[in-house]
């Protein structure tokens, strides 16, 4: 089920974003407004600055605007308290990050199963969990490995794996292939694709890399903190690149 | 997460040997030196405890036992018609300089007690037998006086004799006694052949040693001891602390040990501190995407308090361990002089608890006002 009859997800009106105060200003977001629905991927793109990863930060909850309304599976994430977000983050949000942010010292199998840890899961459950999306990402055989011992291809499925182990509603990617070459970009994005992408959850992706942006079921172009326009897959030509 | 918050500690090991380093000579400083002034302060009351009565008598002027002003001998007799003495007996005790057969001069605590009672003897013999101080010219040496006298190339053994003030004196018995603050051996002798060995004085009296009779409390009858001009009276547990207080007050020493601990809980302080905060903050990144997928302020707090406690305690653990091994070494050889009791403990583990609450504190104002949002950047 992907498309307008699809349940949405995200849905801001509105948002702004402004740091520092007085001529220090920077208005980050002014007055954005975007949708994402359920089972598709949507790619948020734009160029360097243009509020993107601030945009990101505020409908995953881990950045409140300034005004505006951000409505993440119907929960106003703007009139959450500092603890009610972060137990939203933790129960509906999954993340990957563009430097993966992999615990060094932790094996792939205790970075995995941190988000069910975190929920107050048994030690056993959570590793049990972590170690079956592992393997389904092709890293059963490498479960004592650590980070450091991993290509950053491996280390990104150990992400993914991380992001959907406690199976959220809403999976955030930032930059998902910046770390990594078209190859194994591509690899990533199949699996993202293939694992996340279901009827009742939501992948949205901010990317720069024009490579992938094939994946996308529908790409939102931001410029100067505005959403200015929403595409179909296939039909975005980048413009800033 | 906290057995895996002891692991992110473990696994960056350069940090935490660092850590581990700095507490364990932080705790190992302050305890072994802390030691070694206990033990320093303990020797300046080592007569007290050589000599073990109930009650001590002298000048109403002396300050600490290891100080002496005569006073005159019928002075024992007043001290006996006070009610609630069951005996008093007078002591002897000097420095003065023994005469070896080679020449040479050795400084000696001379002990004279009271020849009818033998009160204030050795309480731990190792050759020959206390009645024999009655014997002609009888003294009775201790362990250290054969250290001393045979680092001068003398073996001192029973039958042996040297002189104390151009008078003979010879070797009886040899006995244990606790080393004093001032180093030199103790020589036993009775209390007339002490007189006779010391120099002409018209006052001679050191000390009179006096027990309560049974059932009168001590501190009643030093009191009442005490009501008699020109005499102070002290029970053996008041006199020792008077002493320790002297010599905290009036000489250096104190201050010598003191900067040292201080410098200790500096030093422990300034790198284990650092190397937290540098500890937390190349781990902030990690932390605040541990925020950012749900962790609270609070579990993120208990994780850096069981970091920072986890190797203060290991720390402490070591650095009083090493301090016991460094005890048990020098107890045996009797010098530095070292004594550690619970108290110093409880103040180093104080000051570890200290530190790491410090550590914590800065490492976790750096977590809490980390944005998990940062993660994006």
């Amino acid at each position: 089920m992907t498309g307008k009859d699809s349940q949405p997800a995200v849905s801001t009106r509105g948002v702004t974003k402004t740091f520092g105060r007085g001529d220090n200003a920077v208005r980050a977001l002014k007055g954005v407004d975007f949708e994402a629905r359920c089972g598709e991927m949507t790619m948020i793109v734009g160029p360097s600055g243009c509020g993107k990863t601030t945009f990101l930060s505020v409908i995953c909850g881990t950045m409140k605007a300034d005004s505006g309304s951000v409505d993440v599976f119907g929960t106003d994430l703007v009139h959450l308290s500092g603890g009610k977000l972060t137990e939203f983050r933790g129960v509906n949000v999954g993340f990957i990050f563009q430097q993966f942010n992999l615990i060094p010292t932790w094996n792939i199998l205790e970075n995995a199963s941190i988000p069910l840890l975190l929920q107050g899961r048994s030690r056993r459950e959570a590793e049990g969990a972590a170690a079956k999306l592992l393997t389904e990402v092709g890293l059963g055989n490498r479960l004592d490995a650590h980070p450091r011992q991993l290509s950053g291809g491996q280390q990104q499925r150990v992400a993914i794996a991380r992001a959907l182990v406690h199976e959220p509603r809403l999976l955030i990617c930032d930059e998902p292939t910046a770390s990594l070459d078209a190859a194994t970009g591509h690899k990533v994005l199949e699996l993202l694709k293939a694992s996340a992408c279901r009827e009742d959850r939501a992948v949205i992706v901010v990317t720069h890399d024009s490579r992938i942006f094939h994946f996308a079921d529908r790409i939102a172009e931001m410029e100067d903190g505005i959403v200015k326009g929403v595409h179909g897959a296939g039909e975005y030509k980048p413009q800033y690149v | 997460m906290l057995r895996l918050a002891l692991k992110m500690l473990y696994g960056d090991v350069a940090k935490f040997v660092m850590l581990l380093g700095g507490l364990t000579f932080c705790a190992l400083l302050m305890t072994q030196q802390s030691g070694v002034f206990c033990g320093l302060m303990l020797w300046t009351t080592s007569t007290l405890r050589n000599i073990k009565v109930p009650i001590w008598v002298c000048d109403a002027k002396v300050e600490q036992v290891n100080e002496v002003v005569p006073m005159r001998d019928i002075e024992v007799n007043r001290v006996r018609s006070v009610e609630g003495v069951d005996w008093a007996v007078p002591l002897y005790w000097g420095i003065i300089q023994a005469r070896l057969r080679d020449g040479s001069f050795q400084g000696v605590q001379l002990t004279g007690i009271d020849s009818a009672t033998m009160v204030g003897r050795p309480a731990r013999m190792t050759a020959g037998n206390v009645d024999d101080l009655r014997l002609p010219n009888a003294v009775i040496v201790d362990q250290i006086a054969i250290k001393k006298f045979k680092r001068k190339g003398i073996d001192l053994h029973i039958g042996d004799t040297f002189e104390i003030n151009d008078k003979e004196a010879r070797v009886v018995g040899i006995c244990y006694a606790e080393q004093s603050f001032l180093g030199q051996p103790y020589i036993y002798t009775t209390y007339e052949r002490a007189l006779e060995y010391s120099p002409p004085q018209r006052k001679r009296l050191s000390f009179i040693l006096v027990k309560p009779k049974d059932g009168v409390p001590p501190e009643e009858v030093a009191r009442r001891i005490g009501g008699i001009p020109g005499l102070a009276a002290f029970t053996d547990e008041e006199f020792t602390n008077r002493t320790i207080d002297w010599y905290i007050k009036y000489t250096g020493i104190p201050i010598s040990f003191g900067t040292v601990v201080i410098l200790g809980a500096l030093v422990g302080i300034a790198i284990a501190g650092q190397t937290f905060f540098l500890f937390v903050h190349e781990n902030v990144r990690h932390l605040a995407a541990l925020k950012a997928m749900g962790a609270s302020n609070t579990l993120l707090a208990e994780m850096v308090f069981l970091q920072a406690f986890t190797v203060g305690t290991m720390g402490y653990g070591l650095g009083t361990g090493l301090t016991a091994i460094f005890g048990n070494i020098f107890l045996k050889t009797g010098e530095p002089p070292f004594f550690l009791p619970w108290q110093v403990l409880a103040f180093a583990g104080s000051i570890i608890v200290f530190i790491c609450l410090f550590s914590a504190a800065i490492g976790l104002l750096k977590v809490i006002r980390a944005e998990p949002a940062i993660v994006f950047r």
